[in-house]
C-alpha cells in the first residue's frame, strides 16, 4: 500500500522519538518534546472540563448587549430574516449563538424566515427550527415561521430576494407554494424585514448580506460569526451592522443576556450550550499560553548558552 | 469566437448590473441578469461533479501518489449521489402523499440525511477541531519573541487569550482593585485596565483601524480588476488559449 498512500513526513513524529522515551539520556528534554504529548494535553484540557460540566460566570459585554438590544427592541411579532450560512465544520462554534437567536426571537414572538446560501447548511436550519417545534409548540409553520432553504448563487441570491423573492423562491423547502402560506403569501421581498440576523462561517455570509441587502436597502442587521471571521466585520459596526457576536465567548455572553431577561429559560440546559463551552475554552487558552511561555523559555535559555 | 462570445457576455452583463444599480428604470434588467447568474451557478454544481470525476479518474489511471484516496473519493461521491437522487428511504411529503418522491431528500429517515448526520457532520467537525491541536503544537514550537514586533504580537495574543475567557477577569480584577486602592481613584474608574476590557479596546480601535485600511485597499483593487475584466483587458478568467 505504500505507493497508494502519500507520505507526509512533516506530520509524522520523528521515528527515533516516542512519547515514552522522548528526550536525551539525562532525562526529559523539552526541546524535542514529541508533539503527541501536546496533542494529549490539548485533548485532556478540552475533554475534562467538558465532561465535568465546568461553567464560569459570564458578563455580557457592550458589543453583545448592542446585539441583544437590537433584537429585544423590536416590537413583538416583528419580521426577522434568519440567514444562517454555516456548515457542520463551524457547528461547534456557531450553533450556540444560532440557537440563542432563535430562542430570543421566539420569546419576542417574532415571525421568522429561515434562509441559507450554503448547501450544507440546510440541516443546520432544520436543527434550529426543531428548537421552535420542541420548545415553542405555539409556533405554527407557515404562520409564524417558514423555511426557505437553499438556492445556489451566493450573493446573486441576495440580489434577487432583496427585490423579488418569489423569482427565486416559488416554494419553501418542502415544495409548498409560498403563495399558499399565510406568512409569505403577500411577501414581495426581504425589504419588508425588520431585522436580518445572519450567522455566518465565511463567504457568502455576513459581508455579502451587509453589502447587497442591509446597506443599500437600509435594513437593520446583526451578525454572529466565527473568531476568524470577526475582525474583518468589526469596521461595519455600528453603521452597517447594529452589532456583531464573535465566536463562542460572545455566544455565551448572549446566552447570559437572554437568560437575565428571560430567567425561566434557565431551567432548560440547552439554553446554556455556549456557557458550557467556555470551560474547555478557558483551559485550552491557558494551555496555549503555557506552551508559548515554555517554548520561549527554552528559546532564550538556548540563546544565552549559544546553542 | 470561443473567447469573444464569453468576453461579450461578461462585458454586457457587467455593464447592465452597474447601470441598473444607478438607473431605477433599468433595475429589472439587473434582476434578470442575476436570475441567469443563479441558474448558471446551479449548473456549475454539475460541472463541479464532472470535474471531480475527471481529476480523480485521471489520478487513478496514472497511479499517481495518493490514488487510493481517489478511489475513496469517487466511491463516496457516487454512492452519496445515488442515495440523494433516488431519495432512498425518504417518505412522501405530508402535503403530497400521492407522490412517492415528494419527501425532503434530507429527511432524517432517508439515506442522504443519515449520511449527512452520521458521516459528513462528524467528519467535518473533526477536521475543523484538529486545528486546536495544531495551534497548540505551533504555540510551543513557533511563537518566539525573537524581535520587538514578535514581542508586541505575543503580548497582544496573551491579552486576547486571557480576555476571551473568565480568566481575564479573574486575573486582572485584583490588580485593578489594588491599583484603585493605592491611587485613591474612584471605584470602577480603572475598570478599563481589566484584560477583558483591554481585549475590547484592541478589537474596537486597533483592529478597526487596520481592517478599514485593508478593506479600502481591497475595494479599490476590486474596482480596478472589475473594470479590467469588463473592458476585456484581463482575460485570465477564460483560462489558457488552448
Amino acid at each position: 500500500m505504500s505507493d497508494i498512500m502519500p507520505t507526509d513526513s512533516a506530520h509524522d513524529p520523528p521515528s527515533d522519538i516516542s512519547p515514552t522515551d522522548a528526550g536525551s539520556d539525562s532525562g526529559f528534554d523539552f526541546r524535542n518534546l514529541d508533539r503527541r504529548w501536546i496533542f494529549l494535553a490539548m485533548g485532556l484540557s478540552i475533554a475534562i472540563p467538558m465532561l465535568m460540566g465546568v461553567v464560569f460566570p459570564e458578563h455580557p459585554s457592550q458589543e453583545v448587549l448592542d446585539v441583544f438590544a437590537t433584537v429585544e427592541g423590536l416590537e413583538d411579532g416583528s419580521s426577522v430574516l434568519m440567514a444562517y450560512d454555516y456548515d457542520p465544520a463551524s457547528k461547534g462554534e456557531l450553533e450556540p449563538m444560532a440557537a440563542a437567536f432563535v430562542r430570543h426571537c421566539a420569546q419576542k414572538k417574532h415571525k421568522l424566515y429561515f434562509i441559507t446560501l450554503w448547501p450544507a447548511a440546510v440541516p443546520m436550519l432544520q436543527k434550529n427550527i426543531a428548537i421552535l417545534n420542541r420548545e415553542y409548540p405555539e409556533y405554527t409553520y407557515g404562520e409564524d415561521y417558514v423555511n426557505l432553504g437553499f438556492r445556489p448563487g451566493s450573493e446573486g441570491v441576495i440580489k434577487v430576494v432583496v427585490t423579488d423573492l418569489k423569482k427565486l423562491y416559488a416554494n419553501d423547502v418542502d415544495g409548498t407554494d409560498l403563495n399558499e402560506l399565510p406568512l409569505t403569501a403577500n411577501l414581495k421581498n426581504i425589504q419588508s424585514m425588520d431585522l436580518i440576523i445572519n450567522v455566518s462561517a465565511g463567504t457568502p455570509g455576513a459581508k455579502e448580506w451587509v453589502q447587497y441587502a442591509a446597506t443599500p436597502f437600509d435594513i437593520k442587521m446583526v451578525a454572529g460569526v466565527t473568531g476568524v471571521g470577526y475582525t474583518p466585520l468589526v469596521p461595519y459596526v455600528p453603521n452597517q451592522l447594529a452589532g456583531i457576536l464573535g465566536a463562542i465567548k460572545a455566544a455565551a455572553e448572549y446566552e447570559e443576556a437572554v437568560l437575565l431577561e428571560y430567567p425561566e429559560l434557565r431551567e432548560n440546559p440547552a439554553t446554556q450550550e455556549g456557557l458550557r463551552k467556555m470551560g474547555p475554552q478557558l483551559v485550552a487558552h491557558m494551555l496555549v499560553i503555557g506552551l508559548i511561555i515554555g517554548g520561549n523559555v527554552i528559546f532564550f535559555t538556548d540563546r544565552r548558552r549559544g546553542v | 469566437m470561443k473567447r469573444t462570445v464569453p468576453l461579450a457576455i461578461a462585458a454586457v452583463t457587467g455593464f447592465v448590473l452597474i447601470v441598473s444599480y444607478f438607473i431605477p428604470y433599468m433595475q429589472s434588467w439587473g434582476e434578470e441578469a442575476m436570475i441567469w447568474f443563479d441558474i448558471l451557478a446551479a449548473v456549475a454544481f454539475v460541472l463541479g461533479g464532472g470535474n471531480l470525476l475527471k481529476t480523480h479518474l485521471q489520478k487513478i489511471s496514472n497511479r499517481r501518489a495518493g490514488w487510493g484516496f481517489s478511489i475513496v473519493t469517487i466511491s463516496a461521491f457516487l454512492i452519496t449521489l445515488y442515495i440523494g437522487f433516488s431519495k432512498m428511504g425518504v417518505n412522501p411529503a405530508e402535503n403530497f402523499p400521492e407522490f412517492s418522491w415528494s419527501g425532503d431528500y434530507l429527511a432524517e429517515s432517508g439515506g442522504f440525511g443519515w449520511i449527512f448526520h452520521h458521516i459528513y457532520l462528524p467528519l467535518a467537525a473533526t477536521m475543523f477541531s484538529l486545528l486546536a491541536f495544531y495551534i497548540a503544537s505551533a504555540a510551543f514550537r513557533a511563537f518566539r519573541a525573537k524581535n520587538t514586533e514578535a514581542m508586541i504580537l505575543l503580548g497582544t495574543a496573551f491579552i486576547v487569550l486571557f480576555g476571551r475567557t473568565h480568566a481575564g477577569i479573574y486575573v486582572s480584577q485584583p490588580v485593578v482593585d489594588w491599583l484603585t486602592a493605592i491611587s485613591g481613584a474612584e471605584a470602577g474608574s480603572l475598570a478599563g485596565l481589566r484584560l477583558d476590557r483591554i481585549t475590547s479596546t484592541i478589537t474596537s480601535i486597533f483592529i478597526v483601524a487596520g481592517n478599514r485600511a485593508i478593506t479600502i485597499g481591497i475595494a479599490l483593487g476590486i474596482v480596478s480588476l472589475s473594470l479590467k475584466v469588463l473592458l476585456g483587458v484581463d482575460r485570465s478568467y477564460l483560462g489558457s488559449e488552448e
